[in-house]
Formats: C-alpha cells, sequence, structure tokens
C-alpha cells in the first residue's frame, strides 16, 4: 500500500477499496518494523492514529470526505498537539504535552488525516542535520551512515522510507528543502505568510514557515491546500484569497523562462551535485523552457545576515523557557536566577545556547547597529537581488545544497561549517519567497535534489513546474531498497 | 574577534545561560567563530539601504479590543513543574 500515489489512495478509500484504519494499519506496522534502526519519529501514536482513522472511514462513507480525508499523516515535532508530547526534539519540552493544536494540525485534523506521530528533528528546529536532537539523531534512509538533512529530517526520513505518506515540515533557512534534497523527496516552502504559525514553537518568527514534505509535487500541492490560509491568531498571516495550489497543475512549459543565477555554480559546489543540477535544468529545458542567465550578487551576505537575524529572533522567543510555567526545570534551585539559568543550561543543548547567546550579544548595547541592524540591511539587498532577478525570467533555478548528504558526525564540530549547507536556501528565507525541492538524481546512493525558486505567491507556477520535471523523470518514485 | 572570559561572563548573564568554568574557553571559541562569520558583513556597503524586518513589508494587523482569549489556568498550569491555587511557585525572592 505504501507504493501507491496519494491520488491512487485517495481513489481507494474513497471507491471503498480500502479503508483508512487499513491504510493506517500498514503504516504503523511498517513504523514498528522499520524505526527503531531509522529513529525518525520522537513519538507515534498509535491510539489516536486508529481513532482517527475510523473517525475518517465514517466521513468517507458519508460521503462528505475531502482528497485527503483518511490518509495518515506525521506532524514534525515542532507542531503542537493537543494532549500529545510536542518536544521540538529538545529536553526542555521532553515533558510538555501540549495543550492545544496548531492551527496546521487542527487544519488537517478537520480534513480527517490520523496522526501516525511526531518526527524527529534538530533541537527547536536550529541545526541542518537532525543530529542536535535530545532523541539522538535521524539516519537517512538512503545510506545509514548519512544524515537525512535538517532539520525537519525525520519528516524527510519517514517520507523516503514508507513509514507516512505525508508529513509537515517547517523551514527558517531551508529546513525543509535541504532534508527534501538529502532524502530525495518533494517539499515546498510556501511565501511567508502562507501558512499560520500558531502552534508552531517559535525559532525565527520573521522567517518559519511551514510547509507539505511528500514524494510528489502533485501531493505537495493537495497538502498545501489543507494546510495553508488566513489565521488570524497569527499576527503575520497573509489576508489572501483562498489559493488551490493544484489550479496549475497540467500546464505546458512552454516559453517559461528559467533564471539561473552564476552565483549559484561557483566555489564550493560539488562538481557531481551540479552535474546532477545542470542535467535537471536541461530536462526543464526539453519541456520548452527556456534558459537566461541571472545574477544574485548578494548571495554570500545571506549567510552571515541570516546567522545574525536567526539567532537574535530566537534569543527572544527562546527566553519562554523558564523552568517557570511548562518544561525543565532545575532541581534544588538555590534562587530565581540560578532557577533560570541552570534549567536553561541543562534543558537546552550546545547549538541552541550557542544561538541564543550569540543572538542576545548581537541585540546587546553597543552592537545593535554593527550587527543586527546592518543585517537587516543585507536582508533588504538579498531580496532586492531577487526582485530584479525576476524581471528577465520566471523562476529560478539552482542546487539545494552544496553536497549531497553527508555522513553522522563529520560537521557536529564545527557548528560554522554546517551553517554553510544552507547557503543556496537561506536567501530564499531572507527575502520570503517560495521554494522548493524536486529529486533530480544522485550522486553515489546519496539523493539530489533540484532547486526551484518563484516570485512570492508563485507557488502553484513552482508545483506546476516540479509536476511536469515528475512526469518525464522517476527520481521522485524510487525508494531505497531495503524499505521497498 | 574574540572573546574573552569577561565577555562570556556578560553574555551568560544576558541569555540567562549558566557557563561552567571548565567550558568558558570553548564557548568562547566556538562564540568568536561565529562572530568572524558576522564579520563578514562589515565590507557591504549598506549606504542608504533600510533595514528590513518582514519580507513584504507588511503593518501589523489590527483587531477590536475584546477579549478572545477564554480562561483555561487550571488546563494550562497542569504542566507546569510547581503551581498552587493557580499561581506559579518559585524560589522565594523577598525574604
Amino acid at each position: 500500500m505504501h507504493n501507491l500515489t496519494i491520488k491512487q489512495m485517495s481513489e481507494k478509500l474513497h471507491a471503498g477499496e480500502i479503508t483508512s484504519v487499513q491504510l493506517t494499519q500498514h503504516y504503523l506496522d511498517r513504523i514498528s518494523k522499520y524505526d527503531t534502526e531509522l529513529n525518525a519519529y520522537v513519538s507515534v501514536t498509535p491510539e489516536l492514529a486508529m481513532m482517527m482513522a475510523e473517525q475518517a472511514d465514517k466521513k468517507l462513507a458519508s460521503g462528505e470526505a475531502d482528497l485527503l480525508t483518511g490518509i495518515p499523516v506525521a506532524h514534525k515535532d515542532i507542531f503542537c498537539t493537543d494532549g500529545v508530547k510536542t518536544s521540538c526534539s529538545s529536553k526542555m519540552l521532553d515533558n510538555f504535552i501540549a495543550p492545544y493544536d496548531a492551527h496546521v494540525v487542527s487544519q488537517l485534523k478537520k480534513v480527517g488525516m490520523p496522526i501516525l506521530g511526531k518526527t524527529n528533528m534538530d533541537e527547536f528546529a536550529m541545526g541542518s542535520s537532525s543530529e542536535s536532537s535530545y532523541y539522538g539523531p535521524t539516519k537517512n534512509p538512503w545510506n545509514h551512515q548519512a544524515v537525512p538533512g535538517g532539520s525537519s529530517g525525520g519528516a524527510a526520513a519517514v517520507i523516503a522510507a514508507g513509514l507516512a505518506p505525508m508529513a509537515t515540515g517547517t523551514d527558517t533557512g531551508g529546513s525543509i528543502r535541504q532534508p527534501a534534497s538529502f532524502c530525495g523527496i518533494t517539499g515546498i516552502k510556501p511565501t511567508y505568510g502562507s501558512v499560520s504559525r500558531f502552534g508552531i514553537v517559535a525559532y525565527a518568527s520573521s522567517f518559519d514557515q511551514a510547509g507539505p514534505m511528500t514524494r510528489s509535487a502533485q501531493d505537495s500541492a493537495w497538502l498545501l491546500n489543507a494546510m495553508a490560509g488566513f489565521d488570524e491568531r497569527d499576527s503575520t498571516s497573509l489576508q489572501r484569497e483562498a489559493v488551490d495550489y493544484a489550479a496549475e497543475l497540467g500546464q505546458s512549459l512552454k516559453g517559461l523562462k528559467v533564471g539561473v543565477p552564476a552565483e549559484y555554480f561557483g566555489e564550493g559546489l560539488d562538481a557531481d551535485v551540479e552535474a546532477v543540477v545542470r542535467d535537471a535544468i536541461a530536462e526543464v529545458e526539453k519541456l520548452g523552457a527556456e534558459v537566461v542567465e541571472v545574477h544574485l550578487p548578494n548571495k554570500d551576505l545571506a549567510v552571515p545576515s541570516y546567522y545574525v537575524l536567526a539567532p537574535a529572533e530566537a534569543s527572544s522567543n527562546l527566553s519562554r523557557f523558564d523552568g517557570v510555567r511548562f518544561g525543565y526545570r532545575c532541581e534544588n534551585p538555590k534562587d530565581l536566577e540560578d532557577l533560570y539559568k541552570r534549567s536553561r543550561s541543562e534543558g537546552l543543548g550546545a547549538e541552541v545556547k550557542r544561538r541564543i547567546m550569540v543572538g542576545a550579544y548581537a541585540l546587546s548595547a553597543g552592537y545593535y547597529d554593527a550587527y543586527y541592524l546592518k543585517a537587516q540591511k543585507l536582508r533588504r539587498m538579498v531580496r532586492d537581488d531577487f526582485t530584479k532577478a525576476f524581471e528577465s525570467c520566471d523562476v529560478i533555478m539552482g542546487p539545494v545544497a552544496p553536497t549531497p548528504a553527508f555522513n553522522i558526525g563529520e560537521k557536529t564540530d564545527d557548528p560554522t561549517s554546517m551553517y554553510l549547507a544552507d547557503l543556496y536556501t537561506i536567501p530564499v528565507n531572507l527575502a520570503g519567497l517560495p521554494g522548493i525541492s524536486v529529486p533530480a538524481g544522485f550522486v553515489n546512493d546519496r539523493p539530489v535534489g533540484l532547486h526551484i525558486v518563484g516570485p512570492y505567491f508563485s507557488e502553484t507556477k513552482l508545483l506546476n513546474v516540479a509536476h511536469q520535471y515528475q512526469q518525464v523523470t522517476d527520481w521522485h518514485t524510487r525508494m531505497p531498497a531495503q524499505y521497498q | 574577534m574574540s572573546l574573552g572570559k569577561t565577555e562570556v561572563e556578560y553574555i551568560s548573564r544576558l541569555s540567562a545561560i549558566a557557563v561552567e568554568e571548565n567550558e568558558v574557553d570553548q564557548v568562547a571559541a566556538k562564540l568568536s567563530n561565529i562572530l568572524d562569520l558576522f564579520s563578514q558583513m562589515e565590507a557591504a556597503d549598506t549606504d542608504g539601504v533600510e533595514p528590513m524586518a518582514h519580507p513584504l513589508d507588511q503593518v501589523q494587523r489590527l483587531r477590536a479590543d475584546v477579549v478572545t482569549e477564554q480562561d483555561q489556568h487550571e488546563k494550562l498550569q497542569e504542566i507546569a513543574p510547581s503551581a498552587e491555587a493557580g499561581l506559579y511557585l518559585v524560589p522565594q525572592v523577598i525574604e
């Protein structure tokens, strides 16, 4: 059953050929069989899943079902889920049973998508490898020595290994697209503000954006339809007419102008990754697209700018973890300051503490102008580069990450080298643009994604470009042999 | 830029994160590396560039000044490390 496309699953559910209970049980069985090794789930919720599957079957029988009713989903452990542990893969929240649902969770509950569990991630979404999880690293299903990417590494791994048909992720600096690339799946980060942040544990609020992680672009379009939309509980939620993200699937790519930024193919890009990406662009050309060269001259300023701004926002957002209202509290605090400092020191991992400290420093008296304000100016310059590039093209294509998945432990001692793993994804977050990673090939046994970026609100176009590419390629349908 | 013990203590206070004596050197070294990354920003000419806080330059939405939240302190305090009679308990602050 896990080899069916979502469209086939939906048709079989609606025709009564399979039930949601059968489908959900099938995935729960696969999780029991494979996840001890993979460590892609932080929590598995079989009782909740089966209860929701029974309800979904009733809804299907009543004829009031949605396209995705009855199809199970795995939520990244950053989405608050009522009555379920929501740890953000941190010791700080190891005991945190969320008292309410994130907007995304409640939307997918309304559709009737049974929740299989919560997926592993880098602690508080701060990382590019899912190694900083309090629960240990997730393995890449394609090669157990390799990381699955991060921070939504668990979500990418469960899709690649067939331990969930669909998953949710979040992307602050590349956390949907980079793991999608490393695990050979499709993942889209929509325009900032498209999906409500309500109930998502906050990392850097002006960047955080949720999106779908699935096998194909069509699956992502369907899931995004259920996730996106205005929510008054998120102060930066966009008030727009409802969009059908699947509306343009099927359109020809004839005449599409594809911008290829010269700066994205320079120093630092692995030659084998470059070959895969260039082949993919050539394939899109065969479909009738026209390639034009564009320039993003401030690309190299994006990483330092992001690593000022995101930690600055994190230092403020994560001040709520103080050992008082919820989460971890240290033993025998001698006074209030000791309670704050030791609860945070003992409850948070090394990378999270580093980012909070750096962020607090960047915001402190005497450094604000040199760091924070400067970084905000660079953010505008990076955004303006894209605006200018989109004057001569419809979408931009390039690599998602400079290398295929690296090995577990390879970069853990050198945080700044890990930061550079996101140099192609971060500019898109600074600008708030939509971007998608599409499976485009392999380097040895490790998948490589094609990065497609578009102007604000061009998700329907990005999804169609990816969909057309997936009509003539089969990278997105491949599975690691041991999980087939 | 290289940070020393004094700066690490200052940052520890700013961020309310305890740093043990034996961790100071390592924390200082790793934070210094990150500040070196930041120094790459210095060379960029940002004269006349407005700082950007929101990608779509959106302004804050306003809502009517009415109560929208329900009182659910009992539910929310169930997960508190220490609470009593609707209050969060912390070590004594005033003698």
